[in-house]
């Protein structure tokens, strides 16, 4: 934590955790579209799941996903806002197991694609991304972020290494499905790459999502 | 960083002790300390037009339990309370209020205890006519002593209870009241521990576990605890026990709560039969919110 961080940050209320935390993950997601998608579920787990209407976290969410800004006064009337947009939305409670008490799993369509991003709140606004596509990981969304579905084969990192002229600070690889021979490659980074569109071009390279880091204060 | 280390390094830089603390933190992590001032500032104008817009405004909050007290205050004459502490009480009811209904609001230092400092803010810039560049470097000096403690602790209820929410936000607030009118680091050390003391041991009971019972009120109060003890302080009264140490044993506190008392809505207050009503009846049409 830093001294802004103490002193603000400028939100909607009512809790830091249960409704900017919640708020933060849905729009990580809206990052990672770059467009509002055109269908959103909503997955709420433990707490997130009990109490989400007096906290307004469903509100939050659909916010979130729709890329409002975390101080924006339109976010509790983000049911109607969404609706006016035309975004397919729900919300159903579950039970994820074994995770922390302020989870949501978040599946969205969009262009054609469909991706499945879960994520907890953690308390103070803070937020850790545990699961994307099913493959888990632990972004605190500090860093530029780039999001890769790649195929699984050799030299496909370092194909998609050669566009990235950023410092790394943080760097997953993970396989997704062996039979269908996917991996996601999750890099962390100290700052944006140049040309994001080039990785497309690569043949190793399936999906590609940039996410830039998230100033919250 | 200890904050008794923070006052050692003002003593032998010979420069202000708001600056002495920008400069640490970029020591720390790089942050620019011009831009960080920036920044404060920008928090600062935003405390104060939105503590103008919700003054004594009723609310209509999440789940109803709260929502009209700021505006009952504020439509009735103080009988009591001389006027600073009025605006201040009036001020920390509708930012808790505002916050309860989903209303744009300044995280200082969490959602649950947003009316102390802002409150205080407003109160020194609308009745003492405090210089905003003064309450910027107060409002930094304010930052630090929060920092001491989320560093040491945590200023989260669900970690240590309301002890680290309301209790750090009315350090803070303290601080920030001695800084802009002695800007002396010894009295706002004194302060800051003063006020924790005076709310060690405070449970995080939100009914239901909404932030709206006890946390509005608890808003109200703590605002007076902290005038109170800036009022001490600039009158020459310490604290026996130092600062750091205070946020020592504030951690101990908090690891000993049980989980119940921390945010959880099971203990404290949460546990009462009308709690218990209130929650299973979202909203009854029997309940009137007003005056609880």
């Amino acid at each position: 934590m830093n001294l802004l961080e103490v002193i603000g940050p400028v939100m909607v209320g009512p809790s830091s955790s249960h409704t900017l935390g919640a708020m933060r993950i849905s729009k990580f997601v809206y990052s990672m579209a770059g467009v509002m998608p055109r269908a959103v579920q909503f997955f709420l787990h433990g707490s997130f799941a009990e109490t989400h209407k007096g906290h307004g976290t469903d509100k939050a969410l659909l916010a979130g996903i729709m890329g409002l800004k975390y101080d924006d006064e339109k976010i509790k009337e983000s049911y109607s806002l969404a609706r006016m947009r035309g975004l397919e939305f729900s919300f159903e409670k579950t039970d994820l197991g074994a995770v922390h008490p302020n989870t949501v799993r978040i599946k969205a369509q969009w262009a054609g694609y469909e991706n499945e991003v879960e994520g907890c709140s953690i308390g103070g606004g803070m937020i850790k991304i545990t699961k994307i596509n099913g493959v888990d990981c632990d972004l605190d969304w500090h860093y530029d972020t780039l999001i890769i579905v790649n195929k699984d084969e050799p030299g496909a990192l370092s194909k998609i290494l050669n566009f990235v002229n950023a410092n790394i600070a943080n760097l997953y690889l993970r396989r997704m499905n062996l039979l269908q021979s996917k991996a996601l490659t999750i890099i962390e980074l100290d700052s944006p790459i140049d040309k994001i569109s080039d990785l497309l071009k690569v043949d190793s390279v399936l999906e590609c999502y940039f996410v830039p880091k998230d100033d919250f204060v | 960083m200890k904050f008794a280390e923070l006052i050692d390094l003002y003593k032998k830089a010979n420069q202000k002790f708001d600056d002495v603390i920008l400069i640490s933190q970029m020591l720390e992590d790089g942050s620019d300390p011009l831009q960080t001032r920036k920044n404060v500032e920008k928090l600062l104008k935003t405390m104060l037009e939105i503590c103008e817009k919700s003054y004594g405004r009723s609310y209509e909050t999440l789940t109803h339990l709260c929502g009209s007290n700021g505006f009952l205050l504020a439509k009735h004459e103080a009988q009591l309370m001389g006027e600073f502490n009025y605006v201040a009480t009036v001020t920390a009811l509708s930012l808790a209020e505002s916050n309860a209904s989903m209303g744009r609001i300044v995280a200082c230092p969490t959602a649950g205890s947003c009316g102390v400092v802002p409150a205080i803010v407003y109160a020194l810039r609308k009745m003492k006519k405090v210089e905003e560049s003064v309450l910027i470097d107060s409002l930094i000096v304010a930052g630090a002593v929060g920092l001491s403690v989320a560093s040491t602790v945590s200023i989260s209820g669900a970690v240590a209870g309301c002890q680290a929410e309301i209790g750090t936000a009315t350090a803070m607030a303290s601080s920030l009241v001695v800084y802009s009118l002695s800007q002396d680091p010894e009295k706002v050390s004194h302060a800051a521990a003063l006020s924790l003391k005076s709310l060690m041991g405070l449970v995080c009971d939100p009914v239901g576990g909404f932030v709206e019972v006890p946390c509005v009120k608890r808003n109200a109060t703590a605002v007076n605890v902290a005038i109170c003890v800036a009022e001490m302080v600039l009158a020459g009264i310490k604290s026996v026990i130092p600062f750091d140490e205070v946020v020592e044993a504030m951690a101990k506190v908090g690891r000993s709560m049980p989980e119940e008392l921390r945010e959880t809505g099971l203990g404290g207050v949460a546990s009462t039969k009308t709690a218990q009503f209130l929650t299973e009846n979202n909203k009854p049409a029997s309940y009137s919110p007003l005056g609880e």
